[in-house]
């Protein structure tokens, strides 16, 4: 009987995995350098999302949107509120329309969710040689391997692409792209950014950091959500066995 | 419990003490386990994190002439700002001592500046949003609001004065980022 | 039975105006329940539990969701990140959908093994089907709601199956869509059904206990309770036995909610909805795999009726053939236990069943299609073929002259 458990278990993860493995089109299998709010009791290491973070602001978001991130939530990366200010102000946004009607630009506020590069998808696009640079807010819950496939794309640039596999001009080839030719060209070098913790930037090292900071992007609820999950746990194995005993007290004057 | 069984054999005292231990004991870890899963359910009908995050409000003050006043949107409510006139502010003042003030209270705990008077615009009794705005509206029997839908009459310090109201036009909280800004919240 | 007795005044008073407790006394204390149940019989009680739970969720989700096209996506990620404890109740709904599918699939094939549909419940099993249907519909109107890629295209690719059907399956199709394809009036309206229906299945459900109380449980053994020594009073013997697997599966649940929240989704769902990119494998939920993979095994036009209709109408046929299995099943004997051969045949069904959930999560393509097209027309021989020739074929063994019967010999 217990076979029918199992089976029936098999045949969720089954179904659950067998759309997961498809989709991964690269060939290459990902790269999994091991994230610290993996497994049972992981969490994001702060000084690590605020790296990632300072990556993200120099680099990604020149091209990039974080359109479900509010500034306000920053904080949960380490930013004091004055910081998260001017991150907030650096970008405008249209204000409302002013008692004569007109709208002028305001500097964005804490309570605003991350302003976009680009005016629309159409300037995005053009001015990306015609490949729109897709929103980054659940980059790590939207992509087949989440957050280890961010990690290995950022890593998986090959200055040229084999003899065999030839990729259209202005396209860059990355092992782990769907189809190899990807047009966001290599971004991570030694020393991109000088971390303000003083972390020697190394290209694994931002990668590391980016990955961190678009996962808790898509998952900020994820330390929350653990650490409930454990107390909630731990109730329940001490309700149940006691259900249980209490159980057997009952059906034990039976037969 | 023991009398619906009505297979079982009779069990000893001894027993019957422990199951009745065991059953008040997990009756009790369930029901507190129920009281908690429920509050994540009750909690979600609380402002959002979005919600709370837009709960001060910036006011520019400095085209308000004297004797005009704006009404500005704040928490998804009306707030009267009303830039007061020396008369206004004489009448309310010399109204701190009037008999019918229901709920007491002097002009000067009511404006931290006193020619700006920063009220939120719903009236006391019930939600409805007075009178008194615009140049053309009544202003009621004291120069100050007149709620339209049950007779309220608020003084030029927004105090209730007359009608079924209970208590005054409440004040946010606000204060004075600079001398023509204020910010409520 | 006692029947309802009080002191309590209130009691009484409301009792004689409305007999609610003592209805409560007869169908959830007194209800004679066979003592032999194993805890397969458990996953029904679990079902309804779930189905509380998807409840309560689903109207905590609705007082902050949005039904528009341009809005649903991005409420859903409120819900998320800025409602208290939206993300937990979220989960739990997305989740409690799978758990509700896999309780359902254990409580049919415990069904199926047990001979539970046999005379006289085969009303009560209908009814089982009526709801299973009706979960299958909540399941897909709802996946469509946060308006992500495989909403959308799922929406598209379910309700292009009515087109199939000759002359009435276009204007079936756009009578669905509201227009000439999946847009805002379609998620309005599959909103609106998704609210409707798991409150039907609860009314199905009030039935389907209803029709249970009135032909009593089946057992392992198969055999009817024939005297007093064979029951125990539901209360509190299965009271706290359903108690305990509500603690046990719980546990189950939210160990998915709490650590592996996707687990049961697609990443593509993560994506707002794009009318104009498909995305590279449109996979529909793992509860409608078997099916979704007998829909695709058939390939080749013959005569006047196309590959399309035959695989729409076969697909249709594998649930609605179930109806028939009271009548199909030729077998004095309810349980397999006491059924040899039909264990065998059993196993193989449900092996053949998951062969089918995994050809329809792949690509069909290769040697996929042959084994789909093999297993599909094994699982109408099951029903067709293998079910009625078992009854005449098969020797059950003997079946104990009651539930105490095995219990007293035991003892002896």
């Amino acid at each position: 009987m217990r076979k029918l458990i199992l089976s029936v278990l098999t045949a969720a993860s089954v179904a659950g995995l067998s759309g997961t493995a498809l989709a991964s089109g690269g060939g290459e299998p990902l790269m999994k350098p091991g994230f610290s709010w993996e497994g049972l009791f992981g969490k994001y290491e702060k000084a690590q999302l605020k790296r990632g973070f300072e990556v993200f602001n120099a680099i990604c978001s020149n091209c990039h949107g974080l359109r479900l991130v509010a500034y306000r939530n920053l904080s949960a990366v380490g930013l004091t509120g004055e910081e998260i200010k001017d991150v907030a102000a650096a970008r405008e946004k249209a204000d409302a329309p002013n008692d004569e009607g007109l709208v002028s630009m305001r500097a964005g506020r804490p309570s605003d969710k991350f302003i976009d590069p680009f005016p629309n998808d159409k300037a995005a696009a053009s001015a990306n040689g015609g490949a729109l640079p897709p929103d980054l807010s659940l980059m790590a819950k939207a992509r087949v391997g989440g957050p280890n496939y961010i990690y290995s794309l950022m890593l998986g640039f090959k200055d040229e692409a084999p003899a065999d596999h030839p990729i259209p001009e202005g396209k860059y080839f990355n092992t782990y792209f769907p189809g190899n030719a990807i047009s966001m060209p290599p971004q991570l070098m030694e020393d991109l950014v000088s971390y303000t913790d003083g972390t020697k930037a190394t290209p694994e090292q931002l990668a590391k950091d980016i990955t961190a900071f678009l996962n808790w992007a898509a998952e900020p609820e994820l330390d929350e959500r653990k650490s409930l999950g454990l107390k909630v746990m731990l109730f329940l194995a001490v309700f149940t066995a006691m259900l249980y005993a209490l159980k057997v007290q009952i059906w034990k004057n039976l037969h | 419990m023991a009398d619906t069984a009505t297979h079982a054999q009779p069990s000893s005292a001894d027993g019957q003490t422990r199951r009745d231990f065991l059953l008040y004991a997990t009756s009790a870890v369930g029901a507190v386990g129920t009281g908690l899963a429920l509050w994540p359910f009750v909690h979600s009908m609380n402002p959002a994190a979005d919600t709370l995050a837009l709960s001060t409000t910036d006011v520019d003050i400095s085209a308000i002439q004297p004797g005009q006043a704006i009404t500005v949107v704040w928490r998804g409510k009306p707030v009267f700002v009303r830039h007061r006139q020396p008369e206004e502010i004489a009448q309310a003042a010399k109204d701190d001592s009037a008999a019918d003030l229901r709920d007491k209270a002097t002009d000067a705990s009511r404006a931290q500046k006193p020619e700006w008077l920063v009220l939120i615009g719903v009236c006391t009794h019930l939600g409805c949003v007075p009178l008194g705005q615009k140049p053309a509206d009544p202003k009621g029997d004291f120069g100050g609001w007149f709620c339209p839908c049950h007779g309220s009459h608020y003084d030029t310090s927004g105090r209730i004065r007359k009608g079924p109201a209970p208590a005054n036009l409440p004040v946010p909280d606000y204060k004075f980022t600079s001398d023509t800004t204020i910010r409520i919240g | 039975m006692s029947g309802f007795q009080t002191n309590n005044k209130v009691v009484s008073w409301l009792e004689q105006r409305l007999p609610i407790f003592s209805m409560m006394q007869h169908s959830a204390v007194e209800y004679p329940t066979p003592k032999n149940l194993n805890y397969w019989w458990n996953f029904g009680s679990l079902a309804g539990f779930v189905l509380v739970v998807m409840l309560l969720t689903g109207i905590f989700l609705v007082m902050n969701y949005s039904s528009h096209t341009s809005l649903a996506f991005d409420s859903v990620e409120r819900i998320m990140r800025d409602v208290n404890y939206g993300w937990l109740i979220r989960y739990l709904h997305m989740n409690g959908a799978s758990m509700f599918f896999i309780l359902v699939y254990i409580h049919i094939f415990r069904n199926l093994y047990y001979g539970s549909y046999k005379s006289p419940r085969e009303v009560l099993w209908w009814i089982g089907i009526l709801i299973y249907l009706a979960m299958m519909a909540t399941g897909f109107l709802g996946y469509v709601l946060p308006w992500g890629q495989m909403s959308f295209w799922g929406a598209t690719v379910i309700t292009n199956l009515f087109s199939a059907f000759p002359i009435v399956g276009d204007p079936i199709v756009t009578l669905l869509w509201g227009g000439f394809s999946v847009d805002n009036p379609t998620l309005n309206r599959f909103f609106s059904l998704h609210y409707l229906l798991p409150f039907v299945i609860l009314g199905l459900v009030v039935l389907h206990v209803w029709a249970l109380h009135t032909v009593k449980s089946n057992n392992p053994l198969g055999v009817e309770i024939q005297s007093p020594a064979d029951a125990i009073p539901f209360h509190p013997y299965y009271t706290i036995k359903d108690l305990f697997g509500i603690g046990v599966f719980l546990m189950f649940f939210l160990g998915f909610v709490f650590w592996a929240p996707n687990f049961f989704g697609e990443p593509d769902n993560y994506i707002p909805a794009n009318p104009m990119v498909t995305p590279a494998h449109i996979v529909p939920e793992w509860y409608y795999l078997p099916f979704y993979a007998i829909l695709r095994a058939f390939t080749m036009d013959i005569w006047v009726i196309s590959a399309k209709l035959q695989g729409v109408v076969a697909m249709f046929s594998a649930i609605i053939i179930l109806f028939f299995l009271p009548w199909l099943d030729t077998s004095k004997v309810r349980s397999a236990k006491f059924r040899p051969l039909y264990k065998q045949f059993f196993w193989l069904f449900l092996i053949n069943c998951l062969v089918l959930g995994y050809v329809g999560g792949k690509p069909a393509e290769g040697v996929l299609v042959t084994i789909g097209q093999i297993c599909t027309a094994y699982y109408f021989a099951h029903f067709l073929i293998i079910m009625p020739l078992l009854g005449k074929i098969e020797k059950p063994k003997a079946l104990p002259a009651s539930i105490s019967a095995p219990v007293l010999k035991e003892k002896a």
